[in-house]
């Protein structure tokens, strides 16, 4: 299996010589079409990690390597989403959508005169994550749940080959939050996108992911790494299997023996 | 009590009383307003004070109604100060405002003269701007823009400077350059922050404006009501003030209506977060 996410002993240090050491010795790698899901304490680097992936940070050592090319400014090909929705409140839902599209070298000069393929596209990305015929609201007149799902369309739009997702379920109540597993798990199953997730639920990681990465507190670098042995596709009830509930279990004790290392 | 509830039961039966088709809230205004006259026609009544101290609302109606070509000549030319230094201060102070907020260095390095030069009382300016510009309009125009530029300027780097980092992220990460974000989502975003603050910058600008026609004018609501005050006509004096509270107010009620036709985003929202 190629991989589209290789990072090789990675340092990260915020605020110059004698900062926070963020990530230290970060080693992972995320093959084509994979779900790799990254769980770990609090502080333990999981959004420096995002931001290196996409190239928002550049490390000081180490090399971190997206769809065969070192990253060393930011990567169009990298959809992504976080916790906070961050929906543009004067702009429609589609237009929201369509955002990424008037920034990406690729489409914003194709963009006014291709713009009806592009709502097209838009409109069918509204109808798989259950929201069709939403576009014209504000993001506003949506709850938050709604809001999210947009969130994922718009991380969707430009046809990245890599979804980087940070926590987006946080702040959504268990039975949306479920709802919104099975969106990504069918988006990720239909689209054929390799996502990271970072989260800090073990059950959704367990539920998404092939691979999960657990991280050691800060400096963060890789502890363990599991594969999930359960096959594809999964419904919800698998969350009530003994074997779902002891990989859990595991991981809830590594990412508590890591906290008290802290 | 009894008759409240007698009240209620008429109103769901077929006609309601009067009392309950008023609509009070769109009323207030008004019955406020005749209320404050009236207790000021009843104070000067009750007191018998001089008209050369405070002039009973009557006086100062019949004052508006004797002067009033010379009271709608001048506030005429008030306004006209007012909203040309106005419209400067919104030009230039959305000019510096994006300047301010595009750069953390320029905002270091503007912000203590911004604050300094606001502290400087502007009537102090006027006699500067005198022996620049003559007497007159000129002067007038200035010290309006002087005084309502500040706020403007302030509410757009805030707006600017308080964009929320996830949504830099995930334009920056697409490859989006500085002004992509300035464009896309910066003005945007302060423009609630722009309009509200044209509020408070036109009532400023007539303060201004007023002051500056006080000190060094011919023409305007503050010439007229200073040589009205040096030959004791007090009710000319406040028919002016009176002209200044009618035009300080619909350019209020102008203001607050662009505010609401373009920015009604932000005031339906609830906005989450």
């Amino acid at each position: 299996m190629s991989h589209l996410v290789s990072i090789d002993n990675v340092d990260m240090r915020y605020g110059g010589a004698d900062g926070t050491l963020a990530v230290s010795g970060l080693s992972l790698k995320v093959g084509k079409g994979e779900f790799a899901a990254v769980v770990g304490p609090s502080g333990c680097g999981k959004s420096t990690l995002m931001k290196l992936v996409t190239g928002l940070h550049i490390p000081q050592s180490g090399a971190v390597v997206v769809a065969g090319k070192q990253v060393t400014q930011p990567v169009s090909i990298v959809g992504m989403a976080f916790q906070n929705p961050t929906m543009l409140p004067w702009r429609t839902t589609l237009d929201n959508i369509l955002l990424p599209l008037e920034i990406v070298e690729r489409h914003r000069h194709r963009l006014r005169a291709h713009r009806r393929e592009y709502v097209e596209k838009a409109e069918h990305l509204l109808e798989t994550v259950g929201l069709k015929g939403f576009g014209s609201k504000y993001p506003w007149q949506l709850s938050g749940g709604m809001q999210q799902r947009a969130n994922l369309c718009r991380a969707l739009i430009h046809e990245p080959e890599l979804l980087m997702l940070d926590e987006p379920f946080g702040a959504l109540d268990a039975f949306t939050r479920e709802e919104l597993w099975c969106v990504i798990r069918d988006l990720h199953a239909a689209q054929g996108v390799t996502i990271v997730l970072v989260t800090h639920d073990l059950r959704e990681a367990t539920f998404l992911a092939d691979r999960i990465f657990v991280m050691s507190a800060r400096p963060g670098k890789v502890l363990k790494e599991h594969v999930v042995p359960f096959a594809r596709p999964r419904e919800l009830d698998v969350m009530y299997e003994k074997g779902f509930n002891d990989m859990v279990h595991e991981l809830h004790g590594e990412i508590a023996s890591a906290r008290v290392a802290a | 009590m009894s008759a409240m509830t007698e009240n209620a039961a008429v109103s769901t039966a077929s006609q309601k009383p009067l009392i309950a088709r008023v609509n009070w809230v769109k009323l207030a205004p008004w019955l406020y307003t005749i209320a404050l006259f009236a207790a000021w026609e009843l104070l000067v009544i009750v007191l018998q004070t001089s008209p050369t101290v405070l002039p009973a609302p009557s006086r100062v109606f019949g004052a508006v109604a004797q002067y009033w070509s010379p009271i709608w000549k001048n506030s005429l030319q008030t306004l006209y100060t007012t909203t040309l230094g106005f419209a400067i201060a919104v030009v230039a102070g959305l000019a510096l405002g994006i300047l301010v907020g595009w750069s953390k260095a320029i905002y270091a390095g503007l912000y203590p003269l911004m604050v300094g030069f606001n502290a400087i009382p502007k009537v102090a300016l006027v006699p500067i701007l005198v022996i620049w510009y003559g007497i007159g309009t000129i002067p007038a125009v200035l010290t309006a823009f002087l005084i309502s530029f500040f706020p403007i300027v302030v509410n757009v780097a805030t707006g600017l400077a308080t964009i929320e980092p996830e949504t830099e992220d995930v334009l920056r990460a697409l490859g989006a350059k500085k002004m992509d974000i300035l464009l896309k989502v910066g003005i945007p975003r302060s423009m609630p922050y722009f309009f509200g603050s044209l509020k408070i910058a036109i009532t400023l600008a007539f303060v201004g404006s007023v002051v500056s026609e006080t000190v060094a004018a011919n023409y305007g609501l503050g010439n007229m009501m200073s040589s009205a005050q040096s030959q004791f006509n007090v009710p000319l004096v406040f028919a002016g003030l009176l002209a200044l509270a009618v035009e300080g107010i619909a350019m209020y009620a102008l203001m607050a209506w662009i505010e609401r036709r373009m920015t009604g985003w932000a005031h339906r929202s609830s906005m989450s977060h």
